[in-house]
């Protein structure tokens, strides 16, 4: 039984280390400082997209406890009381992510910068994981241009059975049925990912509003869209960074969405998570935020073929 | 059957699909960052031999397929069917023309093949990676004509045609690679 062995070379997990180191030193030279939020929480985010790893006994306690998809909220309540900007290297977990992409149990950087809008976010962005990477330069679209240039279709006012056919077109999906953003998500990851892996360092931004998550939404040429990017190097997906959400109300109604989606696909619904809601009720500072996945930057700069040859034990042998 | 779900994909694992027997060769978790996540499978039909990719919503599932490959012995053919025995039970079963497919060229009595049943009926034949077969017909071999290149057509008594060197003759046993139809070696004389 060879198991007990890393699923990393040992070079690998030195290169991890100084890519801490790096990230670390960054943000000091910015002034920004770490932070570190508790991983096993009494809430979890309403996304229909994530589901979490739930421990069922804390304490004796019949209320389970959540660990984290990503620190986002813990952080927020820290912005809301007045930290100023603040970064994390956080481990965040997501049940049934697993492939050569994704690990349940993952590392993320988020950080969080007051004052700065999304345009000054990916700059940041770009700062710092440009020298990592080794390369010159980086490349902004679009969600919209995006679409229209590599396939003909404008995602805002196309109709969603033009979206339908469109993903047929290019992928054999059986006889799998969704709304609006099934399709559009279905393009993105089958038409649009393979074009972007010819690309290099590229930002994607201003997404539909129905893909805001928590970024707030505004209107741009005549159509509704959310202030949030990804980055994607050589077509892989690396972070997401949104201009916050800072309205409570608004925060509510979009839990409540949430919500009534997981209602429709029989999915568990989660309880809102208060605090939060109280501290954007406080007053959130006008901030920026992203979250990106180191185990995969790691990856690319060494050229790993899957995660796990950049973890110190993967899924299968933690 | 039990049904599975797309996380539990694993290349080799046989599921229904459209009504048909499919086997699982590749399975890959995607996602868009935030939303939906969707599993890219590469499969084969059992029934047609088509390789494809269809794209799955994450968690779905599919039914498991009823197919097993049981290691039988081939008997003979009518012309019609051709009969395999399960060497333990001695249950007999019979195989049309499209389960046995390419493998009929190389099917030699008394001789083990896989048989994978589906729903307990073959569905499809393979033959032994190598078999040897005695050649039937072919041009008179050319004696001490070892070095040279150049091969001629021999029919084995399978039916099959092979192309073989020109000192092979008729009579001769051969070993015949039957994924790509090619002559290996002479058989060794036992």
């Amino acid at each position: 039984m060879n198991d007990w062995r890393p699923s990393a070379d040992l070079d690998v997990l030195r290169q991890r280390a100084s890519l801490l180191a790096a990230v670390r030193a960054f943000f000091d030279r910015r002034g920004v400082w770490e932070v570190d939020t508790p991983l096993l929480a009494a809430h979890t985010v309403t996304d229909p997209a994530l589901e979490p790893l739930i421990v069922q006994h804390c304490g004796g306690s019949e209320r389970p406890r959540y660990l984290q998809t990503s620190p986002e909220y813990a952080m927020k309540r820290l912005l809301a009381a007045g930290s100023g900007a603040i970064y994390q290297i956080a481990h965040a977990f997501r049940d049934d992510e697993q492939g050569r992409w994704h690990n349940p149990e993952f590392t993320l950087l988020e950080w969080y910068r007051p004052g700065l809008d999304l345009d000054g976010l990916m700059t940041e962005v770009a700062d710092l994981v440009l020298p990592l990477l080794g390369r010159q330069r980086s490349q902004r679209f679009r969600y919209r241009d995006l679409f229209r240039e590599t396939l003909s279709l404008d995602p805002f006012t196309a109709t969603d059975a033009d979206l339908a056919a469109a993903a047929r077109r290019c992928v054999d999906t059986g006889g799998m049925t969704g709304g609006r953003d099934l399709w559009l998500d279905l393009l993105m990851t089958h038409a649009i990912e393979p074009v972007l892996a010819e690309q290099g360092v590229v930002f994607i931004h201003d997404y539909p509003a129905s893909q805001a998550a928590l970024a707030r939404c505004r209107w741009l040429d005549g159509v509704e869209v959310a202030a949030r990017f990804e980055l994607y190097i050589d077509g892989v997906e690396l972070a997401n960074g949104f201009h916050e959400l800072a309205d409570a109300g608004e925060q509510s109604r979009r839990f409540a969405a949430d919500n009534r989606v997981r209602r429709e696909r029989g999915l568990p619904e989660r309880e809102t998570d208060g605090y939060l809601l109280a501290a954007l009720e406080a007053g959130l500072p006008d901030c920026s935020g992203v979250a990106l996945g180191l185990d995969r930057l790691l990856m690319v700069m060494c050229g790993a073929p899957q995660l796990s040859a950049v973890m110190p034990f993967d899924w299968q042998r933690s | 059957m039990a049904n599975y779900s797309t996380n539990e994909f694993r290349s080799g694992l046989k599921v229904m699909l459209d009504g048909d027997p499919c086997s699982i060769l590749d399975n890959e978790f995607v996602k868009p960052g935030k939303g939906q996540a969707f599993n890219r499978v590469r499969l084969r039909n059992l029934k047609t031999g088509r390789v494809w990719e269809r794209t799955f919503k994450s968690g779905e599932s599919l039914e498991g397929a009823d197919v097993m490959d049981v290691t039988m012995e081939y008997l003979y053919t009518d012309g019609e069917f051709w009969f395999f025995m399960e060497p333990n039970t001695f249950e007999q079963h019979q195989a049309d023309e499209a389960a046995v497919g390419e493998a009929r060229q190389w099917l030699k009595e008394q001789e083990p093949v896989e048989v994978t049943l589906y729903n307990g009926t073959p569905l499809s034949v393979s033959a032994p990676n190598f078999v040897e077969l005695e050649i039937i017909e072919t041009d008179p071999g050319l004696k001490g004509d070892t070095a040279q290149g150049g091969s001629k057509p021999a029919k084995l008594t399978t039916g099959a045609v092979v192309k073989v060197p020109l000192f092979i003759s008729q009579g001769e046993v051969i070993r015949v690679d039957t994924r790509s139809g090619e002559y290996v070696a002479r058989a060794s004389k036992s």
